[in-house]
């Protein structure tokens, strides 16, 4: 297959698309997810084709959204649920901590929960609270969820699948940002399986790890670095829960220097756990304590002060300075 | 209720909501707006029935709501353009706008999210003596969401002053009441055991006098009360539909939907004077809002750290230690 210029928005609905082809058992669940295709238009055409009984237009109840699953998954079936907007997570979020995440444990491996819970998330978009939030490290905390997050449009397409033919719950984090940005792509050649975090570009100097929507602002931030004779390694993680740290170590202990990336706040933040993994196995070669760039501690602000709130590529490269000037 | 006053707070509410479209279009709104249109009838007449030490709790279409229970059109303007001279120093914007001193406990991004907070506030008045109600706004789409009903049972278990209003609008964004509600709503306002009743929600007279017979009882301790207001939302879910049109609602139905104008309703009841002297003022306001909106400043983000907890403590800042 040739490669061709695609959405993430669109490689998300075209893997959505392949994954409910591959198996009958796949059904979508959300609000105005059929008809309307979603209103970031991720489910597109996908009730045309292939019915309302498998792309299901649900009440605005998120909690009995995702408690259905929970139900649909015991029987047998691979739900996938929309979640309109970040924020709007929180009334499902009993059903996923108290339920999905603890089933298969509590039931001695017996149950399977084959559940994917997918939530646009981060800001960036002019939108306001409840519609800018990044909660994964809530999910990323419970024990017996996988937390992933696609950066790009290649990734979204084969992630989405991988996620959806899983037996684990997954919550899949999805850029909004990102979603009508185009990327050249061969949807032919699959990346990295689902749970490994990859090394978009190389480099030597200091490691800059990201994932969702910061990626791109971390590849920016290599990019200018360069200018400036610094070579920086990126790397997404792309699994936030489990982490693959391999090649986080590795490119740590090669470069000496690590900037961790992401929205969300700071605190206790997935550079949080990054940073601590980093340092305890890592401690010997590190040239710099673990810089992390992230969103403030406060409530997503008003739409009119988001740019100051998320983390740009001269903050980035502020961490790079001080990573250097240690 | 004076029909001049109705009339004019309609009048005020769709004149503020057209106004505030082109400032989306022209970028000083950032973010969108879910506009009011076609539903001011309900935010009016309940509103005309509610004292100023009354609690409103409202929804992500809120700005009828906020504006039917007194706060200042000007300050309004300018907190959907998010500036620092809005009712919420433009730290609300559109779905948070709020007024607490005039009892206007927030419009909410989160549907359903008010019932169980105004029938808090409501229950309050145990604590505090007096004879205050509280009013919860919310849609069809919000009767799907537990914690909506959560609220209706405590309300009518502790027979809690409040007011729940269903302004049901036919939509739950693009999902049709018949595909999203089981059953009734006014069903479930019985299941509580609270007085439930569906008015036409397009007439602000009899809105009025429907919130005013809960509002009654309520005052005089009898409890909880459900009110279905039916109405039709003539414009977009939200104005990012403007530019993607989503084509869940046909054109006859838009037309038939739109041919009951509560602003027609209520206008028929004036002479010509007195309607076009209510335009003028509300013109006038109007205009002083949009440019007062645009003339004043924009937040300093350097404050954004500020008010995250009432002891003083600042947010840590993102900046690395
Ligand atoms: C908990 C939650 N889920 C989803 C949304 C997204 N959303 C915003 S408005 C809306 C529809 C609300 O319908 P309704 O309650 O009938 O009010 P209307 O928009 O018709 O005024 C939805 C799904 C939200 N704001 N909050
Ligand atoms: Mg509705």
């Amino acid at each position: 297959m040739a490669a061709e210029t695609l959405t993430l928005a669109k490689a998300l609905n075209n893997g959505l698309r392949k994954a409910m082809e591959d198996d009958p058992k796949v059904v979508l669940m959300g609000e105005d997810i059929g008809k309307l295709g979603g209103v970031f238009r991720i489910t597109d055409g996908l009730q045309k084709d292939f019915g309302e009984n498998r792309v299901i237009d649900t009440p605005l109840a998120e909690s009995g959204i995702v408690g259905t699953a929970i139900g649909l998954a015991i029987r047998g079936y691979r739900p996938v649920v929309e979640i309109q907007f970040d924020g709007f997570v929180y009334p499902a979020y009993d059903q996923i901590v108290s339920q999905l995440a603890k089933m298969h444990y509590r039931s001695r491996g017996k149950l399977k929960l084959p559940v994917v819970i997918r939530i646009p998330f981060g800001g960036g978009i002019g939108a306001v609270e409840h519609h800018s939030e990044s909660p994964e490290a809530y999910f990323a905390h419970t024990a017996g969820l996988k937390v992933v997050s696609c950066s790009n449009p290649a990734d979204a397409y084969w992630m989405i699948q991988e996620a959806i033919a899983s037996d684990d719950p997954i919550v899949f984090m999805e850029p909004k940002r990102r979603y009508y940005e185009k990327a050249s792509v061969d949807l032919s050649v699959k990346p990295g399986s689902l749970f490994t975090s990859a090394v978009l570009r190389e480099g030597s100097d200091a490691t800059i790890v990201a994932y969702g929507p910061m990626v791109k602002v971390a590849l920016e931030s290599a990019a200018a670095a360069e200018e400036d004779g610094r070579s920086i390694e990126v790397i997404d993680m792309r699994s936030l829960s489990p982490v693959d740290y391999a090649p986080i170590f590795a490119s740590v202990r090669k470069t000496g220097r690590l900037v961790v990336v992401h929205e969300a706040s700071k605190n206790l933040g997935i550079g949080a756990e990054v940073s601590a993994r980093v340092t305890e196995e890592c401690f010997y070669s590190l040239e710099a304590p673990v810089q992390r760039v992230t969103g403030y501690d406060i409530p997503y602000p008003a739409s009119r002060v988001e740019e100051e709130f998320l983390p740009d590529l001269d903050r980035v490269l502020d961490a790079v300075d001080k990573s250097f000037g240690w | 209720m004076n029909p001049l006053e109705l009339y004019r707070v309609v009048r005020l509410i769709r004149r503020f909501e057209e106004r505030a479209i082109e400032l989306v279009r022209s970028g000083e709104i950032v973010g969108g707006i879910h506009p009011y249109i076609g539903q001011e009838a309900i935010a009016a007449g309940v509103c005309g029935a509610l004292r100023t030490d009354d609690i409103i709790t409202s929804t992500h279409r809120g700005h009828g709501h906020v504006l039917a229970k007194g706060a200042d059109p000007v300050r309004m303007m300018a907190e959907l353009a998010g500036r620092v001279t809005g009712l919420n120093k433009g730290r609300g914007g559109s779905m948070h706008a709020a007024d607490f001193g005039l009892g206007i406990f927030g419009a909410n991004g989160i549907v359903g999210a008010g019932g169980a907070i105004a029938a808090g506030a409501a229950w309050a008045r145990r604590y505090q003596g007096g004879d205050q109600v509280a009013v919860s706004f919310f849609g069809d789409g919000a009767v799907s969401q537990g914690v909506l009903l959560e609220a209706f049972n405590l309300a009518g278990l502790w027979n809690v002053p409040v007011i729940f209003v269903c302004e049901n609008n036919g939509y739950a964004t693009t999902m049709p009441v018949e595909g999203g509600v089981a059953g009734t709503i006014l069903g479930r306002g019985e299941a509580f055991g609270m007085p439930s009743v569906q008015v036409d929600g397009m007439d602000p007279a009899v809105v009025y006098e429907a919130a005013a017979e809960a509002v009654a009882r309520a005052r005089a301790g009898e409890g909880p009360s459900l009110i279905e207001c039916m109405t039709y939302r003539f414009d977009a879910h939200h104005t990012f539909e403007h530019k993607a049109r989503l084509n869940y609602r046909s054109e006859e139905e838009l037309a038939t939907g739109r041919s009951r104008d509560p602003l027609d309703i209520a206008g028929a009841r004036l002479s010509t004077e007195d309607r076009e002297a209510a335009d003028a003022a509300i013109e006038e306001l109007l205009a002083e809002a949009v440019r007062f909106a645009c003339a004043s400043p924009k937040p300093d983000p350097a404050d954004a750290m500020d008010h995250l907890y009432a002891t003083g403590l600042r947010a840590r800042t993102g900046a690395s230690a």
